[in-house]
């Protein structure tokens, strides 16, 4: 019998599946990250008439609020979803039992951010597909890469940061704050649901401007920008993106933990937690 | 006992532990600590709570770094433990979780595909009793039911070498049972498991070899039977004993040649002139009218012994979970 360790892909491949089927099973996650953001995108519908772009030529207005949407689809699919979920497999001691297998750690985190992704770009191509196919959004052939480089930058950094975010989260109960707290008031500064508006306060565009979220949607928006003539590419804000990507690779390796947050003092408190915990 | 007796003989040991130290803060859980574990026997540390059993197996398993000592688990060095290492060791470990969303099934397959040898999931699902729920979701099963699920996955990868950390913390009596007839079943197998305890009756039941440790010093070492030959000479007596029922107690104690202690409520004697001191007891109460309720004439129990080794309090050793 040839005691061979199982190649490192397949097992990256695997973690993969395996954090997607979780996620599959989880229908309070699937619905926030997937549903909830096409509701707006019926809501938006409704309520916003086409566009008149000029020389007589009308866009729909999911041509400026889809790409958006999109964004902060691939956004909670990495950053909160992984942040939250990461947490909670720490806190479950789901994280000590990897540590106590062969399984490389490497190959976990990767699991989690490959799903992550996949999620994203599941996500995102449902809105693009239902704005493409209900509401006649369109984008030139030649301004897809631009989108899809966009988009590679945009959910690598965002799933480092969900990384930190479980980093910095006291415990599993406290990351779903964090990760609201966090995002939400970031989409309302970063033109996710809708532009800012003529003369918006300085403030909100000096902190759109700041964090990632918004150079993620504008950089996203731009192959999708009716008005914009000439190159699709915004490569200030990929650095911006990418910057706030190493940003949380390094707070992720500087903070994370395998070990549940509470109880891991004294072996009496350890022990007395596990009897609770046995629901 | 014999199987490990051989196998010292032929084989080099699976466990080796020389001088281990680990302190937190100024609390030293583990001192100076040697032993060695041979392949194919099941070893026990044995010791009340914060004893530093746990200290210890979680350095062998690598969880935990160590202060001071030469540790080698399958010729590896547990504190740079590799992926290697971890394939050809199992753990069952306390306050570890599993996905909840998951079949008992799924989490067997895909744990399983990271080791380079694997039990097939029916066998590993027979051997811990779980036949029949493997597709359950986790967050369906019972406390013990996921307990043997923690056990099925350290069995998953056939390991050459299982770590079972008080893995009857919380069960009920009768899973108890039925976990002692897991671990006699992969002792039958071959498998060499080192085992945390601080239930004697366990260790009795499991262990070929004992390793007693109280305040992370080795308190004794050898097999249940020859920890208790150290006391075979000795015979217990034991009777409920109303306290102050007469004045002329502390005379009837002090007649007997054996060590006597009244505590709540009952009397023992640890002697070797049995007897005569039973003689003097129960002349002292005949003459009294009374009645020796409870009676009993006993060899010491592998607890007894425990007790005196560790100095400790009965309430905290004797019987059943301490934190239940």
């Amino acid at each position: 019998m040839p005691d061979r360790p199982p190649p490192q892909m397949g097992l990256l491949v695997r973690q993969i599946g395996h954090q997607n089927r979780i996620f599959r099973r989880v229908p309070i996650a699937a619905f926030f990250t997937l549903a909830f953001p096409l509701m707006f995108m019926f809501l938006f519908a409704s309520i916003f008439d086409d566009v008149d772009i000029g020389g007589g030529r009308e866009v729909a207005a999911a041509q400026f609020y889809a790409p958006g949407l999109a964004v902060f689809t691939a956004a909670s699919a990495t950053y909160t979803n992984i942040g939250i979920s990461t947490a909670i497999a720490r806190d479950e001691g789901v994280l000590r039992r990897v540590r106590s297998t062969p399984l490389p750690r490497w190959v976990y985190l990767g699991g989690v951010v490959g799903s992550g992704v996949s999620i994203a770009a599941f996500g995102a191509a449902l809105m693009l597909s239902v704005g493409i196919g209900f509401y006649g959004i369109e984008v030139e052939s030649g301004r897809i890469l631009p989108a899809a480089v966009t988009f590679v930058v945009g959910v690598a950094s965002f799933a480092m940061l969900g990384l930190a975010l479980t980093a910095v989260a006291p415990s599993a109960q406290g990351a779903p704050a964090l990760a609201q707290a966090t995002i939400l008031p970031a989409a309302f500064v970063s033109d996710v649901f809708m532009p800012l508006g003529e003369d918006p306060a300085r403030w909100m565009v000096l902190v759109g401007d700041i964090f990632p979220l918004k150079p993620f949607v504008h950089s996203f928006f731009a192959p999708f920008d009716p008005f914009r003539t000439g190159s699709a590419w915004e490569p200030e804000h990929l650095l911006v993106i990418a910057a706030w990507g190493v940003f949380g690779a390094v707070v992720a390796a500087w903070r994370f933990r395998w070990e549940p947050s509470v109880g891991s003092g004294g072996v009496r408190g350890r022990r007395s937690r596990r009897t609770q915990s046995s629901r | 006992m014999g199987v490990a007796s051989l196998a010292q003989v032929s084989e080099s040991p699976s466990v080796i532990v020389d001088g281990l130290c680990r302190s937190y803060g100024s609390v030293k859980a583990v001192d100076d600590l040697s032993f060695r574990v041979w392949p194919g026997e099941v070893f026990a540390l044995l010791g009340p709570n914060g004893a530093g059993k746990s200290t210890t197996v979680e350095i062998l398993e690598g969880h935990r770094s160590r202060d001071a000592g030469e540790v080698r688990v399958l010729g590896h060095d547990p504190a740079r433990a590799s992926s290697a290492f971890r394939d050809r060791i199992g753990i069952v470990l306390q306050e570890v979780g599993i996905e909840r969303e998951l079949t008992v099934c799924e989490i067997l397959r895909h744990y399983g595909a990271c080791y380079s040898r694997r039990r097939p999931v029916d066998e590993v699902l027979e051997l811990v009793g779980l036949t029949g729920l493997g597709n359950q979701r986790t967050h369906r099963l019972s406390g013990g039911q996921k307990r043997r699920v923690d056990l099925a996955l350290s069995l998953i990868g056939d390991p050459d070498l299982l770590f079972l950390d008080e893995p009857t913390t919380g069960f009920d009596p009768s899973a108890r049972r039925q976990a002692w007839e897991m671990v006699d079943r992969l002792r039958s197998l071959g498998a060499t498991v080192v085992l945390t305890s601080h239930y004697m009756d366990e260790v009795q039941a499991l262990a070929d070899r004992v390793l007693v440790i109280a305040g992370g010093r080795t308190v004794a070492e050898g097999t249940p039977d020859e920890l208790r030959g150290a006391m075979d000479a000795e015979t217990v007596v034991r009777t409920r004993f109303p306290i102050g029922a007469d004045g002329t107690v502390d005379e009837l104690l002090g007649s007997l040649s054996g060590r006597a202690t009244v505590r709540d409520g009952w009397l023992e004697v640890r002697t070797k002139e049995a007897t005569a001191d039973l003689h003097r007891l129960t002349g002292w109460a005949a003459g009294r009218g009374m009645e020796l309720e409870g009676l009993e004439v006993a060899r010491p129990t592998l607890e007894d012994v425990y007790l005196d080794l560790v100095g400790g309090d009965a309430t905290t050793v004797r019987g059943g979970p301490i934190d239940a």
